[in-house]
C-alpha cells in the first residue's frame, strides 16, 4: 500500500477517530499514515453489528410473546451469545439456556440474578424488563 | 503527574510494549517490537469458536508480543494478576502515585472511550495507564490518536471481566531496560522463527498451509447456507483489517520490520523481502475488497474467486518466507 492509497472513507463507526496504518512513501520507504476508515471494513463491521441487532430484535418479540425471558434480549443487546454469557457469569451453558425460559427466570434466586447484574452492569429491575424500543 | 509520550500505533500490544520501553529509555519502533517477538502468523482453528465464528488469527495469541520480545532481547517484564478487583485497583493506584506508567489488559467492550460500533467482547486489549486525576485515569491507548480517560469504576470493570482471555487485572511493566540490546543477533533469530513457523508447522491449519486450507474450505461452502457463509467471509475480513492490524492482517507491519532490519543489518535481500510482503499485503487487501463488494451485493457471491485470491496470497507469502530462509541470516 502506498501513502496515496491509504483509504479516507470517513467511516461513521470511527466517530471521528482515525487509525494508524503502515504504507510506503514515494521512495518505497515505510511510514505510517492516518486513515479515517475504509469502506470495505465498514461493510463487515456493519454486518457484525447488525447481526447482533437482528438477534436482539427477534429476542424482543419472543419476550413480548412470553416465549423467552428478558435475559435473551439483554444478552444480544450486549453483543453476547450463550457461550460468552456463560463465561462472563461463570454459569454452565445449559444453565444460561434454562434461564432464558420465562418461568425459570422469574423464580431465579437473588444470588444467581446478581451474577447477571454484574455481567451486564444492570439492576435487577432493569434485567426483568425490556428497555423501550430502540429502533 | 507523570509525563508520558503518547504515540498512536497500529496494534495495541506492540504499541503498549514499545511505549513502555520508550518511557524506560529503549526506543524501538512498533514494527521492530512486532517483528522481534515473531508475532506474525496465520491460524484457522474451527474448533475454537468466537461469537459462533471459527478462531482466525493473523498474529500470535495475546501476550506473545510481550513474552516473545522479553525472550528475544532478554528484557524482563514484571506481571501481576489479581483475584479481587479492589486489590487490582489499589495496586494500579500505587504504581501511578509512584510515577510509574504500567501496561494493562482490559476488555474493549467495557472501555468507555471506545466508539459504540467498535465495542465487542475482546478481553485482551492493551493500554498504558500513566496517571490519575480525581477519579479519572489518564490512559495512553495505543490505538487512539490522543490520550484518553476512564473513570475508576469503568476501568476496574474492563480489567476484571470474566471469560475467554480474562485479564484478571493484569498489570505489566519492563523491569530492566538498561541492558544492551543486540539487534544484530536478535533480528535473524526472529525472522527465521517466523519463516519456519509459516512454512513448516506440521498442522494443516497453521501458516501458509492454513491459508490454502481456508481456500479449500471456501470452495466447499454450500450455497444453501448463504447467510452463514457471508458472516464467515465478513469475519475473515474483520480479523484481517479491523482489529488493530496496521492493514492487511499485520503484513504491512511485518514488511516495515523487514525494511528497517535491512538497514540495520545492511542486507539488500531483506529489502527485497520487504517488497514481497508488501505485495502480499496488497493482495490481502484485494481479498478484503472483493469480499466486501460481494457482501454488499455489488458483485455476485463467488466462493471460487475468493478461494483463488487466497491461493494467490498463499503463493506470494510462501515465496517471501523462502526468500527469508534462503538469506541464511545468523
Amino acid at each position: 500500500m502506498k501513502l496515496d492509497e491509504v483509504p479516507q472513507d470517513d467511516s461513521k463507526s470511527f466517530e471521528g477517530q482515525r487509525k494508524r496504518l503502515y504504507a510506503r512513501n514515494a521512495d518505497g520507504e515505510y511510514t505510517t499514515a492516518l486513515s479515517s476508515g475504509w469502506e470495505a471494513e465498514d461493510v463487515v463491521l456493519d454486518q457484525a453489528v447488525e447481526e447482533y441487532n437482528r438477534f436482539a430484535r427477534e429476542a424482543r418479540q419472543r419476550v413480548q410473546q412470553g416465549l423467552s425471558s428478558p435475559l435473551e434480549y439483554h444478552m444480544y443487546a450486549h453483543r453476547m451469545d450463550i457461550t460468552v454469557l456463560a463465561q462472563a457469569t461463570g454459569f454452565f451453558r445449559w444453565q444460561v439456556k434454562r434461564h432464558l425460559k420465562p418461568a425459570v427466570f422469574r423464580h431465579l434466586k437473588p444470588g444467581k440474578l446478581q451474577r447477571y447484574e454484574e455481567a451486564f452492569q444492570m439492576t435487577a429491575d432493569q434485567l426483568r424488563t425490556l428497555p423501550p424500543d430502540d429502533q | 503527574m507523570t509525563d508520558f509520550d503518547h504515540q498512536q500505533t497500529a496494534h495495541c500490544e506492540s504499541g503498549a510494549v514499545a511505549a513502555l520501553l520508550r518511557h524506560n529509555g529503549l526506543d524501538l519502533s512498533e514494527p521492530m517490537v512486532f517483528g522481534l517477538s515473531s508475532a506474525l502468523t496465520y491460524a484457522y482453528i474451527p474448533l475454537v469458536k468466537m461469537g459462533g465464528m471459527p478462531l482466525l488469527a493473523y498474529r500470535m495469541p495475546p501476550g506473545r508480543i510481550i513474552r516473545g520480545l522479553s525472550k528475544r532481547l532478554g528484557i524482563r517484564f514484571h506481571f501481576e494478576r489479581f483475584r479481587k478487583p479492589a486489590d487490582g485497583t489499589a495496586a494500579l493506584d500505587r504504581y501511578l502515585e509512584q510515577g510509574y506508567p504500567v501496561g494493562l489488559q482490559a476488555s474493549v467492550y467495557w472501555l468507555p472511550y471506545f466508539p459504540e460500533n467498535m465495542r465487542f467482547h475482546f478481553n485482551a486489549h492493551n493500554l498504558v495507564a500513566y496517571g490519575k486525576e480525581g477519579d479519572d485515569y489518564l490512559i495512553s491507548d495505543p490505538t487512539f490518536e490522543q490520550p484518553v480517560r476512564a473513570e475508576s469504576v469503568a476501568l476496574q470493570r474492563a480489567r476484571f471481566v470474566k471469560g475467554m482471555l480474562a485479564p484478571k487485572g493484569l498489570i505489566y511493566y519492563p523491569e530492566s531496560t538498561d541492558i544492551p540490546t543486540d539487534l544484530h543477533q536478535a533480528i535473524p533469530k526472529a525472522i527465521n522463527s517466523t519463516a519456519r513457523m509459516m512454512l513448516r508447522t506440521p498442522l494443516p491449519f497453521i501458516g501458509v498451509r492454513g491459508i490454502r486450507h481456508v481456500a479449500r474450505h471456501m470452495e466447499k461452502l454450500s450455497p444453501a447456507n448463504e447467510h452463514h457463509n457471508k458472516l464467515l467471509i465478513g469475519h475473515m475480513v474483520r480479523m484481517q483489517e479491523e482489529i488493530g492490524t496496521g492493514g492487511a492482517g499485520f503484513r504491512f507491519l511485518f514488511a516495515s520490520f523487514l525494511q528497517e532490519s535491512a538497514g540495520i543489518l545492511n542486507n539488500d535481500g531483506l529489502a527485497k523481502a520487504a517488497d514481497q510482503f508488501t505485495d502480499a499485503g496488497d493482495e490481502w487487501r484485494r481479498f478484503a475488497l472483493y469480499a466486501a463488494k460481494m457482501l454488499k451485493g455489488r458483485s455476485t457471491l463467488d466462493y471460487r474467486k475468493l478461494a483463488d485470491q487466497l491461493r494467490t496470497v498463499a503463493d506470494m507469502e510462501q515465496e517471501g518466507y523462502r526468500t527469508l530462509l534462503a538469506l541464511d541470516l545468523r
